[in-house]
């Protein structure tokens, strides 16, 4: 039952309503980053990788810390009763995003240099990058649990990785083409995405088990 | 003069969504209908007054380190107002918006404006700013919603305005008819200044 759960919830974070064709996340790097294949990919890892640590270090914030439960650690540190602080998601989410992807930058960069001088560029940009916050605020909307929240967040990854790197392969073989002056750059850029979103739109008839 | 300028530049030539393209999550997804579109609008021209406010009056005690962390604290503060408070008077706005309402902490707008303006100017201009770039982000999404909602479901604002001989486009409400709404609009925006441009010269 579980692993039909996480089937369910893969498929439908890559294709059915994926991050950028359906829900409009990410678009500021979907526009901005997909210029090249490279940074295409390299982006997309980068994504993929806070994305799933995200979720799973936000699902622990919020049942933890911000919910009113037996198991919430402030009630027993202090000795008070639960406090349902569940208010403040939206300032703690964020915050704790900002220090993680902080975090993670520094652990990279002292454990494999390699890795941070492909990835390195695009994790500050990542902070802001809407789709981090929404699917920590989607896990707990659609109550998942912990594991369905950590699969939930890497598949949106790669949905949002798959997404990005057919983009940046469309917009190479685009600068050969010749576009109306007016409609060069972004404008276009737009369209293909619609045409896409337009493919996407295929998924959503369908049905698993 | 001066004050005018301010204003006006946020709604033409430095418009967030047509000419600086930020903030472009929300403007897709909250465009389905006209309604949605001026709440969402309101909601961000309301946390960009307030947020610009308070970082132009802390702005000569912020450690220029950490001013980001703190920049976003603040957006996130009156970000958490506004969710409560349409969740409490507005609650099908609010349940239309859904996700984007805790999302304007992280729209690009905002902390763009605290970081290149609010950051650097006085408690005046930054209220100035401000109400230019809400005002120029409201009346992009509004427009993108109008073809939208005309096209897609046949209304404007719930008022049904082509009744007769026409089969509303569905794809238009759907996410291909934002791409191509944004798209279509802004290649248009280029033409006309190529346009005028040419006129002038």
């Amino acid at each position: 039952m579980e692993i039909k759960m996480l089937l369910i919830i893969s498929v439908s974070a890559i294709f059915v309503s994926n991050f950028v064709l359906h829900r409009f996340l990410g678009l500021c790097p979907y526009i901005g980053v997909s210029k090249n294949l490279d940074s295409a990919l390299g982006m997309g890892m980068a994504v993929i990788f806070v994305m799933s640590i995200a979720s799973a270090v936000t699902w622990i914030i919020y049942y933890y810390f911000l919910v009113t439960s037996p198991m919430n650690f402030i009630a027993r540190w202090f000795h008070i009763d639960p406090p349902d602080l569940t208010f403040l998601r939206t300032i703690a989410f964020i915050l704790v995003i900002a220090t993680l992807v902080q975090f993670v930058e520094m652990v990279i960069q002292k454990l494999s240099p390699g890795l941070y001088r492909s990835l390195g560029i695009y994790l500050p940009l990542i902070t802001t990058n809407c789709a981090v916050l929404g699917v920590s605020i989607l896990n707990i909307d659609k109550n998942y649990n912990f594991i369905q929240s950590l699969v939930n967040g890497f598949m949106s990854g790669i949905g949002f990785t798959l997404a990005l790197i057919l983009m940046a392969g469309l917009r190479e073989k685009l600068d050969l083409a010749n576009v109306p002056k007016a409609m060069r750059g972004t404008p276009i850029a737009f369209i293909m995405a619609g045409c896409m979103a337009l493919a996407f739109l295929g998924f959503s008839g369908l049905k698993i088990g | 003069m001066q004050l005018m300028k301010e204003f006006i530049k946020g709604i033409i030539s430095e418009n967030p969504v047509f000419r600086l393209m930020l903030g472009l999550c929300p403007v897709l997804a909250t465009s389905t209908s006209v309604n949605n579109a001026i709440g969402m609008g309101l909601a961000v021209i309301f946390v960009l007054f307030c947020s610009n406010v308070i970082v132009s009056l802390i702005r000569n005690w912020v450690p220029a380190k950490i001013r980001i962390p703190i920049y976003i604290s603040i957006i996130a503060t009156f970000v958490t107002i506004v969710d409560l408070t349409m969740a409490g008077y507005f609650p099908e706005l609010h349940k239309s918006l859904g996700l984007f309402i805790p999302l304007i902490v992280v729209n690009c707008i905002i902390l763009g404006r605290a970081e290149a303006f609010a950051g650097k100017h006085s408690v005046f201009s930054s209220i100035i700013d401000a109400l230019g770039m809400g005002t120029g982000f409201t009346i992009a999404l509004t427009a993108i919603a109008t073809f939208r909602e005309i096209l897609g479901n046949g209304t404007w604002l719930g008022i049904p305005v082509l009744r007769t001989h026409f089969e509303p486009v569905l794809l238009m409400i759907l996410s291909p008819g934002a791409f191509f709404t944004i798209g279509l609009l802004i290649g248009f925006l280029n033409w006309l200044e190529h346009y005028r441009k040419i006129h002038h010269s």
